[in-house]
């Protein structure tokens, strides 16, 4: 335990909803984001629209890897493999079948919950950090399938993809497919935690043997949990592909996996709005990076060798920092600030 | 005794070359207080880790209601009807009171993953109506109404424990198995306890099992006793029978 | 058959490098708990190290090599310090999440002010191949190997007799107990992490001399999980055979299928312990209490 222990009053409302800011505010401050969301396309600015759908796409994959990190307390390190997967086999499912986006998405998703299978089953049987190797062990043997499987995957140059046009509506339609799915899977995930099933993975996090006294089977809960979260990953792996329309093993590397990872701990761990603020942080960081760095070097000089490192040096900080000094990530911060009473203290420590 | 609901006949259990338990073999009486007592270290927990899937019994057999449980994995039991509490409480303390003792109603509840992600329709009904029984039944009963939405973490230790006892309460049990129920707590708070159980054993139709060495609370609440010692049954009957029972005195006055 | 010989020592040789490696991951396991997925980027940052005091700081490699052991130890217990102490008590997950944010940040220290590229290091070891009778093993592996073993060695000798690492292997047995016997928890984790760090850079510097230093070095180190889940992560005994299993089996793996499955085998062993026997090779099954 660390933090400040506030307590609120005793009996005080619900704590999960008592927003020292009225609820009428509060739905009003989520319309105006949604509106803002809905006229993106019309600021005419294709840079705009472009990280929009990269952050769209980065919060599907970090509410994935939230469900199996943060709510079950399952250590994935492998988190871009899973991603690959849905990216690939969404990719060959394009240019092979040629099926719409949608029937690709599952797949690529269905593929990513199948192969995260394949690792989970022997990890999760035994207790203890087998996950984070064995997810480990993922990250660089699907790496090595993505690279060496040439006549599928296309070995290191990867597959090219033709451009999607969504009721002919072209990057705009493709924006508001992503931002439908990011808040479809986004919501799907919120309430799963309203009901038994969110319920148990947090059993099986905080107090594994009270919870199978309560009749959770623990082994089988943390595969649907780390399933799940490998299926997100597979869905916005799926969405990656058709947005970049390209699919090579560089994009799922390592530090993908610790970008991710970076999201989950920076926004808050369990928490929705903790994936969303982790994941649209994380995607702007690295353009703010390169932005101050033009800025300090001007403009022609050589900043490629930098920003790698600086890169790692920052994602790792972050890590590093928020766990140590804000357990509950932006999301925990960003309560604070509207002034939030933070009751279940304990929500974010696991 | 008319019938037993949880038989236990011959149970050993052994931990590397250390026996905890030798041919341990009690019957609980259905609607009846039987209550477990010892030393410390007399294999109480054990017995009930047993009981509840922790550990595997080297020999014996253990039944409820007729149904062989040793056969059956940890998660399956509570299913049977068997709940229990922990000596050193085993709460979630990341979630409030309330999410807590759902919790109890894992085995009841039917919402699978698909349900839950769409939410609206079934997994809401369920989720509506257990939450109001919650509020409406077992709240009151242990008086734990005042701290609903409050994170367990924080609450103290009297009232963890009670949330514990509401945990079990709500998974419908025909067994409660309570262990160490009284443990940490001062006359007045024990008193308190002893009325809760009461209450809710009157008022549950339910069979209780527990574990302690508190003797006077024991005594005043059990209708059956069973005295371990060193791993093994010493003693059995009323409390009366105990209470005098050379073996279970010697047992005691060795202790102290 | 003198060809696959002659890879199965090259193999073994290089399998010297894990067991060092395994060594500094095992202790911290061993007495802190922790699983440090930053082993690798101590490894290579004690190469590093070397190369900062040897050449570009002119000190010689003698005066260097103890420069960069001394540097790795202080880095890796101001680490413990800073990075690790603030979380004892904390979640289990919460601490291998740190050490995993920790090997990032060296990663990136090393890319800032070393670059991407490759460097050599001084040529600590002889070039001068070794025969044995009609095989040939590359000098700088073979002293490479001579040396690791006898870092090992002196290590193992010093775990098992000295004062500190007793009081490591009681902290590991029993953190309460070994408390109350009057053993200082806070310097054992310090003394850990140190004894972590000059093995890690042992091995990094060894590793250098043979292949040169990049900020990847540490990245293709995890295959050293490989060697510590083979031998059941806690077993010091274990880790010698296992590194040199794994050692073995990269470069026959790496000879006869190519260089790139070098990163798949070692993995698709961790997944097979963990399905036929998790505890490893020479692990202990820890009991359960509850």
């Amino acid at each position: 335990m660390s933090g400040p222990v506030t307590t609120a009053g005793a009996g005080s409302g619900r704590p999960a909803k008592a927003f020292a800011v009225s609820p009428r505010l509060e739905t009003v401050s989520w319309v105006l984001l949604g509106l803002g969301l809905l006229a993106v396309p019309f600021l005419g600015s294709v840079y705009a629209l472009y990280m929009a759908c990269l952050i769209a796409i980065n919060v599907i994959a970090t509410v994935g890897l939230n469900i199996t990190v943060g709510y079950t307390g399952l250590l994935s390190i492998g988190h871009s493999a899973f991603l690959g997967v849905g990216a690939y086999v969404s990719a060959l499912m394009w240019l092979h079948l040629g099926t719409p986006l949608a029937l690709n998405m599952v797949g690529g998703a269905v593929a990513a919950f199948l192969v995260g299978l394949v690792f989970g089953i022997p990890a999760l049987r035994i207790k203890g950090v087998y996950l984070a190797i064995a997810t480990l062990a993922a990250q660089y043997m699907l790496y090595f399938v993505f690279q060496q499987w040439t006549p599928v995957t296309g070995g290191d140059r990867g597959l090219s993809l033709p451009k999607i046009d969504v009721f002919g509506f072209g990057d705009v339609g493709f924006y508001y497919v992503v931002m439908a799915v990011a808040l479809l899977t986004t919501l799907a995930a919120r309430n799963l935690f309203r009901t038994r099933v969110g319920r148990s993975f947090i059993a099986v996090r905080e107090r594994d043997y009270a919870a199978e006294v309560l009749g959770i089977n623990v082994v089988y809960t943390k595969l649907v949990a780390f399933g799940l979260g490998a299926a997100y990953a597979g869905a916005a792996g799926a969405l990656l592909a058709a947005f970049l329309r390209i699919v090579n093993p560089d994009q799922f590397t390592l530090m993908v996996s610790v970008f991710f990872l970076a999201a989950v701990v920076v926004g808050g761990r369990a928490s929705t709005l903790g994936s969303i603020l982790g994941a649209l942080f994380m995607t702007m960081m690295p353009e703010l990076l390169r932005f101050l760095l033009e800025a300090a070097a001007g403009p022609g000089a050589d900043m490629a060798g930098l920003l790698s490192p600086l890169r790692e040096i920052i994602f790792g900080a972050l890590i590093i920092g928020f766990l140590i000094f804000e357990p509950r990530g932006l999301a925990g911060l960003l309560r604070r600030a509207l002034g939030h009473v933070e009751e279940v203290e304990a929500k974010a420590e696991h | 005794m008319g019938g037993t609901l949880l038989d236990i006949s011959g149970v050993s259990v052994a931990f590397g070359g250390i026996k905890a338990l030798s041919d341990v073999s009690l019957g609980v009486a259905p609607n009846k207080v039987t209550a477990v007592i010892g030393p410390n270290g007399a294999g109480k927990t054990t017995l009930f880790n047993v009981v509840s899937g922790f550990y595997p019994a080297n020999e014996g057999a253990v039944t409820f209601d007729g149904v062989d449980l040793l056969a059956m994995p940890a998660n399956r039991r509570s299913a049977t009807g068997i709940a229990r509490t922990f000596q050193n409480i085993a709460l979630f303390p990341g979630m409030t009171v309330a999410e807590n003792i759902k919790l109890g109603a894992h085995h009841l509840l039917r919402t699978g993953l698909l349900a839950a992600a769409i939410y609206l329709g079934p997994a809401r009904g369920e989720e509506r109506d257990i939450t109001r029984r919650i509020d409406e039944t077992i709240l009151p009963l242990l008086d734990l109404g005042e701290y609903r939405d409050r994170s367990v973490s924080g609450l103290p230790y009297g009232v963890q424990k009670r949330i514990e006892l509401a945990r079990a309460l709500v998974s419908r049990p025909r067994l409660l198995m309570l262990d160490e129920p009284f443990a940490g707590m001062n006359t007045n708070e024990k008193a308190r306890m002893s009325q809760y159980i009461a209450r809710i054993v009157a008022e549950s139709d339910l069979t209780a099992l527990l574990i302690d060495h508190d003797m006077d609370s024991i005594m005043t609440m059990s209708d059956h006793i069973v005295v371990l010692n060193f791993g093994r049954v010493i003693a059995a009957g009323t409390p009366e029978q105990v209470q005098t029972d050379p073996a279970v005195i010697e047992a005691y006055l060795g202790e102290e | 058959m003198s060809l696959f010989l002659e890879f199965s020592l090259v193999g073994l040789a290089s399998g010297g490098i894990y067991v060092l490696a395994a060594l500094s991951f095992v202790i911290v396991f061993k007495a802190t708990n922790v699983f440090n997925f930053a082993t690798g980027e101590m490894m290579m940052l004690g190469a590093y190290l070397f190369l900062l005091f040897d050449i570009q700081l002119g000190l010689g490699w003698g005066a260097g090599l103890l420069a960069a052991l001394v540097g790795s130890a202080l880095l890796a217990i101001i680490a413990e310090r800073i990075v690790l102490r603030p979380l004892i008590g904390r979640p289990h997950i919460v601490l291998v999440m740190v050490t995993f944010g920790l090997a990032s940040v060296f990663r990136g220290f090393a890319g800032l002010i070393w670059g991407p590229n490759v460097r050599q290091l001084t040529e600590l070891l002889p070039r001068t191949p070794l025969f044995l009778g009609n095989i040939l093993i590359p000098g700088k592996l073979a002293w490479g190997f001579l040396a690791a073993g006898l870092i090992s060695g002196a290590f193992i000798v010093y775990y098992r007799f000295s004062r500190a690492g007793t009081a490591i292997r009681a902290t590991s047995t029993d953190q309460v107990t070994a408390e109350s016997l009057g053993i200082n928890i806070r310097m054992v984790f310090a003394m850990s992490w140190g004894f972590a760090g000059v093995l890690a850079a042992a091995s990094g510097i060894i590793a250098g001399s043979v292949n040169g230093v990049t900020p990847q070095l540490g990245l293709v180190a995890l295959n050293v999980l490989a060697v510590v889940m083979l031998a059941g992560m806690t077993s010091v005994g274990g880790v010698v055979v296992a590194g040199l299993f794994i050692g073995w089996v990269e470069t026959i793996v790496g000879a006869y299928l190519g260089a790139a499955w070098q990163s798949f085998i070692p993995y698709l062993i961790v997944l097979l312990v963990m399905i036929v026997k998790p505890t490893g090779l020479f692990g202990e099954q820890r009991v359960e209490r509850i």
